[in-house]
């Protein structure tokens, strides 16, 4: 890389860095959403609370990371005004978190892929030279550590239960794994804060991440789906048909009551 | 909502040198899962250090038809009664 773009990235920098909390931001932000839905829909009332507990979990690394994006973004904007007052289109969440939350199985599929990523991620991030990114990472990485043995826990069951259990888990698996290939794609705003050592290239987390849901995947007596079809473009804001239902579920209230509080 | 599943009984330790404290129950397919239930339910807020999972089938209760031999006798044993004595100032928890 030559001078004059070292320097140019340079300056670019607090506007690609709340690119990034913003990209990280709505993947909390829109998981959790999925998870709230199943509020008062679970199996069981133990479930219903669990559930309900790794949505809070989210948003509020979700509030850290947009308020933060805001901030940088210097344009006035707060967390409220990025979650509920922006469209499809600008919404940068990986297209897995965006995944309808179809049986109690694919949830636990797409809650075991994503916490497992989240894991690594932010596992990394502690070591960000951003020293928001770096402290919302040891908070939260705490957090996903529990979300990711839920999901370990419910997956041994699932896929080791019953003949029904097993065929739901697998097809769980089968239906959501496409969408992983995304979470490992080098998007453009992240590699250029890996070089200053403020993001993580998601490349460096995909073999710990395949070693780890491939070994839960084996113990749970199921198969490791193969790779195929492999959609992307969440982080660019292209998003499927099932994200504007949920952003018009999540932003009707701030949309007719802009600026409700309580 | 179904509760097909097995009850717990919940106990938690709130801090270190306390005992634990029975606080209530959860339904759970297996030991670990209720532990996690219990974790999801009764320490969200913070109030422990400590958890144990037991099953409620293996708890033997008392019978509230059993009350009069077992608990009157002690009633008007008052010298066995911990109350001669004046609590220091600052004991919280005795």
């Amino acid at each position: 890389m030559t001078a004059t773009t070292e320097a140019s990235t340079d300056s670019a920098t607090p506007a690609s860095v709340a690119q990034y909390a913003l990209q990280l931001g709505d993947d909390a932000l829109i998981l959790s959403h999925r998870l709230s839905e199943w509020c008062a829909h679970s199996p069981e009332l133990e479930e219903d609370v669990a559930l309900a507990n790794l949505a809070l979990d989210l948003l509020g690394q979700a509030r850290t990371l947009l308020t933060y994006a805001g901030s940088l973004e210097g344009a006035g904007r707060s967390e409220d005004d990025l979650a509920f007052l922006r469209t499809e289109r600008e919404f940068g969440n990986v297209l897995l978190v965006e995944q309808p939350n179809g049986d109690f199985a694919v949830t636990i599929a797409r809650q075991l892929y994503f916490a497992t990523y989240q894991s690594e991620l932010y596992a990394a991030l502690c070591d960000s030279t951003d020293p928001e990114l770096a402290a919302l990472a040891a908070k939260a990485v705490k957090e996903v550590a529990y979300h990711r043995d839920h999901a370990v826990q419910w997956t041994l069951r699932l896929g080791d239960g019953t003949a029904e259990s097993h065929r739901r888990m697998q097809a769980g698996l089968d239906q959501l794994w496409p969408y992983t290939a995304e979470l490992f794609f080098p998007d453009p705003v992240a590699t250029e804060l890996v070089q200053q050592g403020i993001a993580v290239d998601p490349r460096t987390l995909r073999p710990a991440w395949e070693a780890s849901v491939a070994g839960v995947i084996e113990a749970a007596t199921l198969t490791v789906p193969a790779d195929g079809w492999q959609p992307r473009g969440g982080r660019v804001g292209m998003h499927g048909e099932e994200f504007g239902l949920l952003l018009g579920e999540m932003q009707a209230l701030h949309r007719q009551y802009p600026g409700a509080s309580w | 909502m179904s509760t097909g599943l097995p009850l717990w009984e919940v106990f938690i330790r709130g801090r270190r040198g306390l005992s634990h404290q029975h606080v209530g129950s959860v339904h759970a397919s297996d030991a670990e899962m209720a532990l996690r239930n219990a974790r999801d339910l009764y320490t969200r807020r913070g109030e422990g250090v400590s958890i144990w999972v037991v099953p409620a089938a293996s708890v033997c209760a008392s019978s509230p038809d059993e009350k009069e031999p077992f608990f009157d006798p002690a009633g008007d044993k008052v010298y066995r009664h911990p109350t001669f004595y004046r609590v220091p100032e600052g004991v919280k928890n005795l």
